[in-house]
């Protein structure tokens, strides 16, 4: 039975019929249709559906619409007034506040309700303020700074004109648009809640689905029976694995998973069947009704264990149906150099065994699917995915259709990390259940799923030895892995080499051997995150780096400056090329910053700074599926109302890159931002990029669109010249003119500009670029894997306060320099080295993932799933280095995983600078770290 | 402010229940309450047929209803025309004989067709004509739309 409710939303009266345990984020969303606040736990843990009622801050989710009977409820829709968006809104889009945008409309309302309170915050209250709404890309600096700017636009209104400007300072040197700090394009509608995410949609008809999940981590399927599903009132569609059986995985080598589990399940919370029904409710209901017999077999969950003759098998058979003896899902061994006999010579040998913890990625918007056929067969795919193409791929292949009868489109995504990176079982299921029902289907994942479809950060252990001559010289390093691959393989034998293979630089090493063995457990499977496969061996190198620098008695940042890849065209030892290497003068940045020089040996107990660096890949060398075509490409069309637009299959997600196409084209063109469009995500429109993984859009879409605009702003300045009479190369051109060079007052506008050349071509203006595969890597098996075109460089110093009775460790200080060759915008850099910093800080703090016994994960919430808050946070200090790489466009390399990988070393680094405790086991608990504490001081006895 | 009621009907076999303004056309419930933009605006005074849809099987023009008025009733519009899935036979034939040029006007004329045909599966070429005689067509001169409706009608026959 609904009730009637009467609320004043954004000042309008609204009298909806809702059922009594709809909550007030549901009335929203669903009843009126205001899909600005977002739904990202459903249980009032993160802070994204809130909204002011009476003024005061509110969970949407936790609060039953029935209770706001009468009252005034502000969502995002009404902050902006008829003069614009309001100053807070500016503010987050000035400061460059917003990546993927989902938490934000909560975060900007719980800002306005400071503001209101307070017209001048300070830091503490805007971090206590924040406290309730979680962020995992920003790392929060430049959210503080955006209120902090909004409460003096509020004080001072005359300020505010002059910082809204599109252009907000000069660009680089010799550039029109290149360097300067510029807005996202995206970010004014992210910061009103115009932007639509995938659960925004509401198709006509729209069907929604759910899952069966398993409660057992290891069992056989006896049988499934649905009937009673398929009977109730309601439910249009149920769905098993015997239906869908084509197997698939995002390594084309290694397809081990099915969209649903076929004869048996391998984790608790894989997806057995599916539903769709007119509603949620009873799509739950539904998936209660279906009764599936089980023949539960023993669970193994423990890596080492998993190894053992005895073990229970993961998986009977690999993908080609070839029977399987052990658990082993990929073993890489590796040697550069005699290892033994440099170990035998080193002056310090460093010997022992470290044990990283895994992570996941836990975006604030949970994931979502959305399937719909058309009358002639033709599937759309709506899913916030970070590798639309792939999910293309692999979507014809599993349906059974050829691929030009499937389009997937990308629409906002609200965080990934390279948790949304490979096809996920929603997607398989809203197309294979709306082509059973003849409706569209939408899935949204619980927050409790989105841990079990993880792909987050491998647990591994690490027996690590690495020697050292006199001088400080890194002479030997051997390293045995073992990863935690949970139920499948994902990205694994991507993830088995990564673990080696990335880590022979910015530390050079005289000798190098790896052994990585990635093995099956009855647990969510691990995949990518952040910094795939390389942030976890960092956390053994950096801190024995550091130890090894203490014995010589070399002050650690100099360890890394004997140590340090050439600046220009250096060879690692397992022979990667490196064109440029930026770590010497991010080592100075934050040896600067930190103040390292004067404090490092003056700070008191309980008080440390530690430092670490660290490379990265600007995209991988070649795609993860074999073909001569490129990687990444734009197609640019020119209008003659003086407008651009570029069409890029790319996968923006918040970090930027829809807006670094548009920099670069107006860079090449001379044509205003104001007047370029960017098309991506959506594969019936655009050109092929691969999608947003290992940091490759800035060097290969970006590539690919300085190429493009090369083309089209030669066609314009010729045509200019022409018109002109002056020699093409005598042309010149700044944002919205090309000009004489000899004599500027001769200028043509872009539009003029766009316009003749259309006329000289006597054809519509359309030009293509592309990004193709170069060989690269080594000449060795595995020797193109982690081959990248560049390679970027990083260094932090952290500073802790840790309470040796309680062993609390509390970041006082961060500062992080990077080299991301050239900063194409200032500002993104900016803020994918803080986010970065943030997610690793926070990983190397508190994230964990635990199962029981039983391999049940014991936090599926983000509660319960501890993530560092604002009060965890402190601001960030973001240094950027520019080493103008030879390879990347303008010189510009990747940002976006590289700042990620210093933070848990030179955290590590810093909790023994202050407490002589060496941690070697993360994440780093109080109870960890006061462990460690108190077995120094047994050592020390 | 016009009185609010509440609206209880069927709609493509789902109840729904909703707080409208009494003086609400049923069109605009359809299209703007459920977000069901299959049936269209051409008139708003009933002339043109765009907006047909079955109210208890029988077609009504949707526009010059009120949806008031359909409290307690069954309404068909063109995304429930078929339970799920592939396209109603009269859709199969309309495409086959490309009797939708524009397409504006084609979802009244499947709808007013399939009350037709519902009602009787054979209906002579006067009962067909006098059918169709509430939906105006500009596009199409009408002949490959009364070919399409002939074919359904009488399967194997010369249209």
């Amino acid at each position: 039975m609904k009730q009637l409710v009467t609320l004043q939303i954004n000042g309008e009266a609204q009298t909806s019929a809702v059922p009594p345990h709809w909550t007030l984020l549901e009335a929203l969303r669903y009843g009126s249709g205001l899909t600005g606040s977002k739904q990202g736990c459903d249980k009032g843990d993160c802070g994204a559906c809130t909204v002011l009622v009476d003024g005061q801050p509110q969970l949407a989710c936790c609060s039953l619409a029935v209770t706001a009977q009468g009252k005034a409820v502000t969502t995002i829709e009404g902050v902006a007034d008829a003069r614009g968006p309001a100053a807070i809104q500016r503010a987050f889009d000035v400061c460059g506040a917003l990546q993927c945008g989902f938490c934000q409309p909560g975060m900007i309302l719980s800002a306005s309700a400071l503001l209101a309170r307070d017209p001048d915050p300070s830091l503490e209250a805007i971090r206590e303020a924040l406290s309730g709404n979680l962020c995992r890309c920003t790392g929060y600096t430049r959210i503080y700074e955006a209120v902090a700017l909004a409460a003096r636009w509020l004080r001072e209104p005359g300020d505010m004109r002059g910082e809204q400007a599109n252009v907000m300072g000069p660009a680089a040197e010799g550039f029109s648009v290149v360097g300067a700090p510029l807005r996202k394009r995206d970010a004014i509608g992210k910061a009103t809640g115009e932007v639509r995410f995938t659960d925004d949609l509401v198709l006509p008809r729209m069907l929604h689905g759910k899952f069966l999940r398993s409660p057992h981590a290891h069992a056989r399927i006896v049988s499934i029976d649905t009937s009673a599903a398929s009977a109730l009132p309601g439910v249009f569609a149920v769905l098993v694995g015997s239906e869908l059986t084509t197997s698939y995985g995002i390594i084309p080598w290694t397809p081990d998973e099915t969209a649903l589990a076929v004869g048996k399940v391998r984790y608790i919370g894989e997806a057995v069947a599916a539903v769709a029904a007119v509603d949620e409710d009873t799509a739950m209901k539904a998936c209660r009704l279906i009764t599936v017999t089980w023949d539960v077999l023993p669970p193994v969950l423990d890596p080492e264990r998993a190894l053992d003759a005895d073990a229970p098998l993961v998986h009977e058979a690999d993908p080609k149906g070839r029977a399987l003896s052990s658990n082993l899902c990929k073993e890489v061994g590796l040697s550069f150099g005699d290892v033994d006999q440099a170990l035998a010579d080193a002056a310090v040998v460093i010997d022992d065994h470290w044990t990283y913890a895994g992570s996941t990625h836990a975006p604030i918007e949970p994931h979502c699917a959305i399937g719909s056929w058309d009358p002639d067969g033709r599937l759309t795919v709506w899913s916030s995915t970070q590798v639309g193409h792939y999910l293309h791929r692999e979507l014809a292949r599993v349906l059974g259709v050829a691929e030009s009868a499937v389009r997937v489109i990308q629409p906002a995504v609200g965080g990934a990390f390279g948790g949304k990176s490979e096809p996920f079982d929603l997607e398989f299921a809203v197309a294979a259940l709306s082509r059973k029902a003849g409706r569209p289907v939408k899935i949204l994942y619980t927050r409790e799923e989105v841990f079990y479809a993880h792909r987050g950060r491998h647990p591994m252990r690490f027996h690590f030895r690495i020697g050292a001559d006199a001088s400080g010289k890194i002479t030997a390093v051997d390293n045995d892995i073992l990863l935690d691959g949970g139920a499948y393989h994902s990205f694994g034998l991507v993830t088995a080499y990564y673990a080696g293979q990335l880590l022979s630089g910015p530390i050079d090493f005289g000798t190098y051997r790896f052994r990585s063995r990635r093995v099956y457990t009855n647990k969510p499977c691990n995949g990518p995150k952040r910094g795939h496969g390389s942030v976890q061996p960092r956390f053994p190198l950096e801190t024995a780096v550091d130890e090894i620098a203490h014995r010589l008695g070399i002050d650690p940042i100099e360890m890394r400056r004997i140590n340090a890849l050439p600046e220009r065209g250096g060879t690692t030892v397992n022979g990667q090329f490196v064109p440029s290497c930026g770590v010497r003068a991010c080592l100075d940045a934050v040896e600067a910053a930190s103040g390292w020089k004067e404090r490092y040996a003056s700070l008191p107990p309980g008080r440390g700074l530690g430092v670490a660096t660290s490379m990265y890949i600007s995209g991988t060398a070649y795609p993860i599926y074999p073909n001569d075509m490129p990687q990444s490409a734009v197609v640019l069309r020119g209008d003659r109302s003086g407008r651009i637009t570029a069409f890029c299959g790319l996968n923006e997600i918040g970090q930027g890159s829809d807006s670094v196409i548009a920099w670069i084209v107006s860079e090449e063109t001379g044509v205003p931002l104001s007047c370029i469009d960017v098309v991506s995500g959506d594969t019936d429109l655009c050109p092929v990029d691969l999608g947003a993984y290992s940091s490759r859009v800035t060097m290969m879409a970006g590539t690919a669109a300085k190429e493009a605009g090369e083309r089209l702003g030669a066609r314009m300045r010729d045509a200019v010249a022409a018109k002109l009479g002056v020699p093409p190369e005598r042309m010149r051109r700044r944002t919205g003119f090309w000009f004489d060079g000899d004599d500027p007052e001769r200028a043509v506008d872009h539009v003029t500009a766009l316009r003749l050349a259309e006329a000289a071509a006597g054809m519509p203006l359309g030009e293509v670029g592309a990004f193709r595969t170069r060989k690269l890597g080594a000449d060795y098996r595995g020797g193109t894997i982690g081959a990248s075109p560049a390679y970027s460089a990083t260094a932090h110093v952290v500073e802790v306060d840790v309470d040796r009775e309680t062993g609390v460790v509390k970041i006082v200080g961060v500062w992080a320099a990077h080299d991301c060759g050239r900063a194409i915008n200032p500002v993104t850099v900016r803020g994918q080295i803080e986010g970065s910093v943030y997610m690793g800080l926070s990983e190397a703090l508190m994230e964990e993932m635990v199962h029981d016994g039983k391999g049940l994960l014991k936090a599926t919430s983000l509660l319960d799933y501890r993530i560092m808050t604002s009060m965890d946070t402190p601001p960030i200090d973001a240094h950027i280095v520019e080493s103008i790489d030879p390879v990347g466009p303008y010189g510009a390399k990747e940002a976006g995983e590289g700042p990620l990988h210093p933070a848990i070393p030179a955290l590590a680094n810093a909790i023994w600078h202050a407490t002589g405790a060496r941690m070697r086991t993360m994440p780093f608990t109080p109870e960890r770290v006061l462990a460690a504490i108190r077995a120094v001081g047994t050592r020390e006895q | 402010m016009p009185t609010e009621i509440t609206l209880r009907l069927q709609i493509n076999g789902e109840q729904v229940r909703r707080i409208i303004p009494a003086n609400r056309s049923l069109l605009d419930f359809i299209r703007e309450d459920l977000r069901l933009t299959g049936s269209k605006h051409g008139c708003d005074v009933g002339d043109c047929g765009a907006c047909t849809v079955l109210v208890d099987g029988a077609p009504q023009l949707a526009c010059i209803t009120l949806a008031a008025e359909c409290e307690g009733a069954a309404i068909r519009t063109i995304e429930g025309v078929t339970d799920g899935g592939g396209l109603h036979p009269i859709q199969e034939a309309l495409h086959r004989h490309v009797g939708a040029q524009c397409g504006y006007c084609t979802p009244g004329i499947v709808m007013a067709m399939t009350s037709l045909l519902e009602a009787d599966p054979h209906p002579s070429d006067s009962a067909i004509n006098e059918a169709l005689g509430s939906n105006i067509c500009r596009c199409t001169g009408y002949t490959k739309i009364l070919a399409a409706v002939r074919e359904v009608a009488r399967p194997g026959s010369p249209s």
